[in-house]
C-alpha cells in the first residue's frame, strides 16, 4: 500500500513540492491536500497585477481543480486543520473529520502583520495577501474615493499602485524616510518616490500612524503629528509573519518560523515544512525563488532519494509596477570592506549601484533600467571575479561584446515578432504566449516548452529577462550552484573533485559513488563524465564510446540528412600536391556532393554515408592524411600565416610554430572545441586574437593570447604574457591547455571559463608559478602519450565495425 | 511479409546502450539495446526533423536524437513531453539471444502512417 502524505496549505510552496514529488515518483504517495482558501493553487506573487487590472484571476491560476483530479490528489478546499495528533499520526479538520498520515508537509505560508492600532478592527481595514483581499479592494474602489496604504515597502507600493489603477486616490504612509528601505538605498528611493508622485500617489514619510477612526467603518487615519487623512479603505502592508500557529500548538519546535534542517525536516522526523512558514539557518523568506528551491529539496527527501540539501538562498527583488523598473539584490549598503560603483543619470531616471568586495559583486540596486539585473544577480551568485571588466560593468552586459544581441536588450520595447532564439526561430511573442498559457516560471520550463535558449544558449539572458518581464520579478532563478543535469544534485566541480579524490576511474564508478538518480544517466551527463574520468586518468583506458555524442563516436560530423563530413588534418594549414590529389580522388570516387574550404584552413568533404567512412579514411591514410578531429570537443586546428619565410612583414617563422603546436596537441580531448593560431606579425592574418590560444609573433619574441573565440559571442583574447623563444611558446601552450582541460566545466569554452575564474588566476598558475607550469605541461604530455593515435587508421583497418555497418540488409 | 518474424541478428551485435540499423525495404529501422539488455525497434527517423535515432545516445529506456536533442521513448516511439510526436515502433521477439523483428509497426503511433 502506498504511504499517505498530507499537505497542509494549498499555496505555491506546498503545491510546488507536490509537483516535484510527482516528477520524481508518481507512485510514492497517496496525496491529500488541505487548503483554507476556496480555490485551486494560484500564483500569489501575481496578485498585484490582478489588482492593477493587468491580469485576471484565471491567468494566475497555476493548478486548476482538474489538475488535482488528473494526478489522483484529494483536495479539501476551504477546510482548515485545527489540530495534529502526532502520536497517532493524524490531522483533525475543522469539520471534525480525522485523516491519517505517514508523512506530513506543513506549508501554511505567512500571515500579513496587522499593527494593533486603535481602530485596526474596523470594517474597511484589510491586508493584501490573498484573492479575498484583492476582491475587497476592487469592490471598495467601485464606491469609494480615498484609500490609505500603511507601509511603503514592496507590497504596500504594489497595493497602492493597484488601487490607483482602480481609480482611487491613494495616500501611502511610511514609517521610515526611504521607500522600500529593505531593498533600496536613499538615492533609488528618492527616484522611486518622484515617479510615484508624478503618477499621482501621495506619499507621507516619515509618518507614524496613531489611530484609525471610524464609526463601524473606517473614516480617517490620524498620525502621531496630528495630521488626519480621509480614508474609506485602509490597507495594512507592513510585513508578513510566518504562520506557525498550528505547528506551535502541536509542539513542533518553532522560533520565528517552523525550524527545519537542510532537508526541510522539522524536529518531528515525520513532519516536513516548506515555504514562508519555515525558518532555515535563522532566515525566513518571503519571495518565491527560495520556496521553489526548498520544494525541490523537500520532494527529494520525501521520495527517499535523500541526496539534496537546501543551503539557503540569495534573493533579488523587483517591483511589479508597470512602467517603474527597479531591482535589488544582496547587500547593497556595504561596509568598510566594500567598494561602491555608481552610475547615475538623473534626467533619464537611471541609477545603478553595485557593491563589490574583493572584486566580487555583493549587492546591487538598480532603478529605471533593470535589464541587466539578472546578469548582476548571476555574477553575485556565481561569485564571479569581475576585475577583467570592472570598468565596463556598470554599462551592462551588452557592453561586453554580446555580438548580435547587444542592441536588442530592450526587452519591453521589442516587437512580438522579434526573434529571440535565432537557433530555433522563436520570437518574443512565442515565448510570452507559452509562458502565459503553460504558466511557466523557470528558465528550464521555457526551454522545454519553446526550445528557446536550448541550443547555443546565447539568448539565455534575453529569455530570462523576458521571463522576468512576463511573470514579474520573482520568477524562479536557477539554484545557486547548478547541478550538471537532472540525474544528479551535484555540480561539475563537485563531480570532478570526487573523481579525483576517490579514484573513480569509470562512468559507472562515478555514478555509483555520487548516487546518480537515474540508472545510466542521460545524454547530458554521460559525455561529461566520460570526459572527466578520461582527463583525470588518461592511462586507465576508460573511454566509453556509447557515452560519446555521435560525432565523436563515429569520428565524423553528422549532417542534417544523416550523412557525414570528412575533414583531414592539414598541419598548420599547409598541404601538398599528393594530399590534394588523394582528396580529389576520394571526392571523385565517392561522388562527394560538396568540397568546401573550412575556416580552419583545411578541406571538408560533405555527403558521405556512414558505411563509406572507413574506406574513405583508408584511402586518405595512404596519402598520409589523418583525422582532423573537426567533429570533437578536441584540438581542432592551428591556423597560421606564412610568416617570415615569405611575408615581407613577418617577424618569426609562424608557419613552423603552428605546425609544431599542432603536432604537440593533436588528439587531445578538451572540455569544448579548442582552436589555436600563430600569426607572423601584429597584422595578425591568422586571427590569433579570437582563438583559445593564439600566438602573435613580434620582433622581440612571441605574444601569447588566451581565451578568445569567434562564433556565437565574439570574445577577443586576453594577453597572457610575452616570451622569447618558440620552446617557451610550446611549454606555455601545453600548460594552458592542461589547466583548461583539468578545470573547465564540460562544454565550457576557454572564453567563459576565463571570465569565470579570472585572467589573474590563470596568470598566477601559468606565468608566475614556473614549477606549476612545468608540472602542468608534463601532465599534458603524459595524457598525449595515450591520445595520439589516428582514430581513422584503426577504423579503416576494421576496428569498431559495428559502428559503421548495418546489422541486417532486408530485400524488398 | 506482414506478420512474419524476421531474424535480424544476435543481442551481442548491438553494444549495450547502443543501436544498430536494419535496412528494410520501406526505410531504415533502428534496433536498440538498453543497459538491462531489453531490445526495442523504432523507425530510424526522429518525428521532429527526421534525424537518425540509431545514432543517438541511449539512456534508461530513451534515446536522445543526435540532431536537436529530442528524447524519444524506446518502447512506444513517442517523444518525451513537452515535445510532441512519434516514431513508429516495431515488435521485437527474443529467442535466447536471437533477435526477431516484425515489419508491421505497432499501432500506438497515431500520427505516423
Amino acid at each position: 500500500m502506498k504511504e499517505k502524505l498530507i499537505v497542509i496549505g494549498n499555496g505555491m510552496a506546498g503545491m510546488r513540492t507536490v509537483e516535484e514529488i510527482l516528477k520524481l515518483d508518481t507512485e510514492a504517495y497517496d496525496i491529500t491536500v488541505f487548503g483554507a482558501e476556496p480555490y485551486g493553487n494560484y500564483n500569489r506573487i501575481m496578485l498585484s497585477p490582478v489588482l492593477a487590472g493587468d491580469k485576471t484571476i484565471e491567468e494566475i491560476m497555476i493548478n486548476d481543480e482538474q489538475w488535482y483530479v488528473d494526478n489522483d490528489i484529494t483536495l479539501h478546499k476551504g477546510k482548515t486543520i485545527v489540530d495534529i495528533d502526532r502520536k497517532a499520526r493524524k490531522v483533525i479538520v475543522d469539520d471534525g473529520s480525522e485523516h491519517e498520515y505517514d508523512r506530513l508537509l506543513i506549508a501554511t505560508g505567512s500571515n500579513p502583520f496587522i499593527i494593533p492600532l486603535p481602530g485596526h478592527d474596523l470594517d474597511g481595514v484589510i491586508a493584501f495577501r490573498d484573492i479575498n483581499d484583492v476582491d475587497m479592494m476592487i469592490d471598495a474602489a467601485k464606491n469609494h474615493q480615498h484609500a490609505v496604504v500603511i507601509g511603503g515597502g514592496l507590497l504596500g507600493l504594489e497595493a497602492a499602485n493597484g488601487l490607483m489603477q482602480q481609480g482611487m486616490k491613494v495616500t501611502v504612509l511610511h514609517l521610515m524616510d526611504t521607500l522600500m528601505e529593505r531593498q533600496m538605498d536613499s538615492v533609488a528611493g528618492k527616484m522611486l518616490r518622484k515617479s510615484l508622485e508624478e503618477r499621482g500617489m501621495e506619499i507621507l514619510m516619515p509618518a507614524s500612524t496613531k489611530e484609525i477612526v471610524g464609526d463601524g467603518h473606517v473614516e480617517k487615519v490620524v498620525l502621531e503629528d496630528g495630521r488626519e487623512i480621509e480614508a474609506s479603505i485602509v490597507v495594512m502592508a507592513v510585513g508578513i509573519r510566518p504562520n506557525i500557529e498550528l505547528a506551535e500548538k502541536v509542539g513542533i519546535h518553532c522560533e520565528r518560523g517552523i525550524v527545519v534542517n537542510d532537508t526541510m525536516q522539522t524536529f518531528d522526523p515525520r513532519v516536513y515544512s516548506v515555504g514562508e512558514c519555515v525558518q532555515h539557518r535563522g532566515e525566513t523568506y518571503g519571495l518565491v525563488a527560495p520556496l521553489f528551491e526548498m520544494a525541490k529539496v523537500c520532494a527529494n527527501h520525501l521520495v527517499q532519494h535523500g541526496i539534496a540539501l537546501y543551503e539557503g538562498s540569495v534573493t533579488s527583488t523587483k517591483l511589479k509596477v508597470t512602467g517603474i523598473d527597479l531591482f535589488s539584490a544582496g547587500d547593497f549598503t556595504g561596509d568598510e570592506d566594500t567598494e561602491e560603483l555608481v552610475f547615475q543619470d538623473a534626467s533619464r531616471g537611471v541609477y545603478r549601484k553595485l557593491v563589490l568586495a574583493d572584486n566580487k559583486v555583493k549587492g546591487a540596486v538598480m532603478y529605471g533600467d533593470t535589464i541587466d539585473g539578472s546578469w548582476y544577480f548571476d555574477l553575485m551568485r556565481d561569485e564571479t571575479d569581475v576585475s577583467d571588466f570592472r570598468e565596463k560593468i556598470l554599462f551592462g552586459q551588452s557592453h561586453l561584446g554580446d555580438s548580435g544581441h547587444g542592441d536588442e536588450n530592450r526587452i519591453a520595447m521589442m516587437a512580438d515578432t522579434a526573434e529571440i532564439c535565432g537557433c530555433n526561430g522563436i520570437s518574443k511573442g512565442d515565448i510570452v504566449n507559452s509562458i502565459n498559457i503553460n504558466k511557466l516560471l523557470t528558465l528550464e520550463e521555457v526551454r522545454a516548452h519553446t526550445k528557446a535558449s536550448s541550443s547555443c544558449g546565447s539568448c539565455t539572458g534575453l529569455v530570462e529577462s523576458l521571463l522576468a518581464h512576463t511573470v514579474g520579478g520573482d520568477y524562479s532563478v536557477a539554484p545557486h550552484l547548478k547541478p550538471i543535469c537532472a540525474c544528479t544534485e551535484h555540480t561539475h566541480d563537485e563531480i570532478r573533485g570526487a573523481i579525483k579524490t576517490n579514484e573513480l576511474k569509470s562512468i559507472r564508478a562515478t555514478m555509483d559513488f555520487m548516487e546518480w538518480n537515474t540508472p545510466d544517466g542521460c545524454s547530458k551527463c554521460r559525455p561529461a563524465l566520460n570526459y572527466y574520468v578520461m582527463c583525470q586518468y588518461p592511462e586507465a583506458g576508460s573511454d566509453d564510446s556509447q557515452s560519446r555524442f555521435i560525432n565523436e563516436r563515429a569520428h565524423a560530423n553528422i549532417q542534417k540528412d544523416a550523412t557525414y563530413s570528412v575533414i583531414p588534418r592539414m598541419w598548420g594549414g599547409g598541404t601538398t600536391p599528393t594530399e590534394l590529389r588523394a582528396i580529389a580522388d576520394v571526392a571523385d570516387k565517392y561522388e562527394v556532393k560538396t568540397v568546401h574550404v573550412t575556416g580552419g584552413q583545411r578541406i571538408a568533404l560533405y555527403g558521405l554515408t556512414k558505411q563509406e567512412l572507413p574506406q574513405v579514411w583508408g584511402e586518405l591514410n595512404e596519402a598520409g592524411l589523418v583525422s582532423g578531429h573537426a567533429y570533437g570537443k578536441a584540438l581542432r586546428t592551428v591556423k597560421t600565416c606564412v610568416g617570415k619565410e615569405w611575408c615581407r612583414f613577418g617577424t618569426q617563422d609562424s608557419t613552423q610554430l603552428g605546425i609544431d603546436l599542432e603536432k604537440m596537441t593533436w588528439g587531445s580531448w578538451t572540455p569544448h572545441k579548442y582552436k589555436m593560431a600563430a600569426s607572423g606579425c601584429p597584422r595578425n592574418c591568422a586571427e590569433a586574437t579570437i582563438k583559445d590560444f593564439g600566438v602573435v609573433c613580434v620582433d622581440s619574441g612571441y605574444e601569447l593570447h588566451v581565451g578568445g573565440n569567434g562564433g556565437i559571442k565574439v570574445r577577443v583574447t586576453d594577453l597572457l604574457c610575452t616570451v622569447k623563444t618558440a620552446d617557451e611558446v610550446l611549454e606555455y601552450a601545453a600548460a594552458f591547455m592542461q589547466i583548461y582541460r583539468e578545470e573547465a566545466h564540460y562544454l565550457e569554452r576557454t572564453a567563459p571559463w576565463i571570465e569565470r575564474v579570472g585572467l589573474a588566476y590563470v596568470k598566477e598558475h601559468i606565468v608566475d608559478d614556473k614549477d606549476n607550469r612545468k608540472v602542468l605541461a608534463a601532465r599534458f604530455h603524459f595524457a598525449q602519450s595515450f591520445a595520439q593515435d589516428d582514430p581513422w587508421e584503426a577504423r579503416a583497418k576494421g576496428a569498431e565495425k559495428h559502428e559503421f555497418e548495418s546489422m541486417k540488409q532486408l530485400n524488398a | 511479409m506482414s506478420n512474419e518474424w524476421i531474424e535480424v541478428g544476435n543481442l551481442n551485435d548491438i553494444p549495450q546502450l547502443g543501436a544498430r540499423v536494419v535496412n528494410a525495404p520501406d526505410g531504415d529501422i533502428a534496433v536498440f539495446r538498453t543497459a538491462d539488455d531489453s531490445v526495442f525497434a523504432l523507425r530510424d527517423e526522429c518525428p521532429h526533423k527526421q534525424g537518425p535515432l540509431s545514432q543517438g545516445i541511449v539512456h534508461g529506456d530513451r534515446v536522445t536524437c543526435p540532431l536537436h536533442d529530442w528524447k524519444i521513448n524506446l518502447d512506444s516511439g513517442s517523444a518525451v513531453a513537452p515535445d510532441v510526436g512519434c516514431a513508429a515502433s516495431y515488435p521485437i521477439k527474443m529467442d535466447g539471444e536471437i533477435i526477431f523483428l516484425s515489419l508491421t509497426p505497432n499501432e500506438d503511433c497515431p500520427n505516423h502512417d
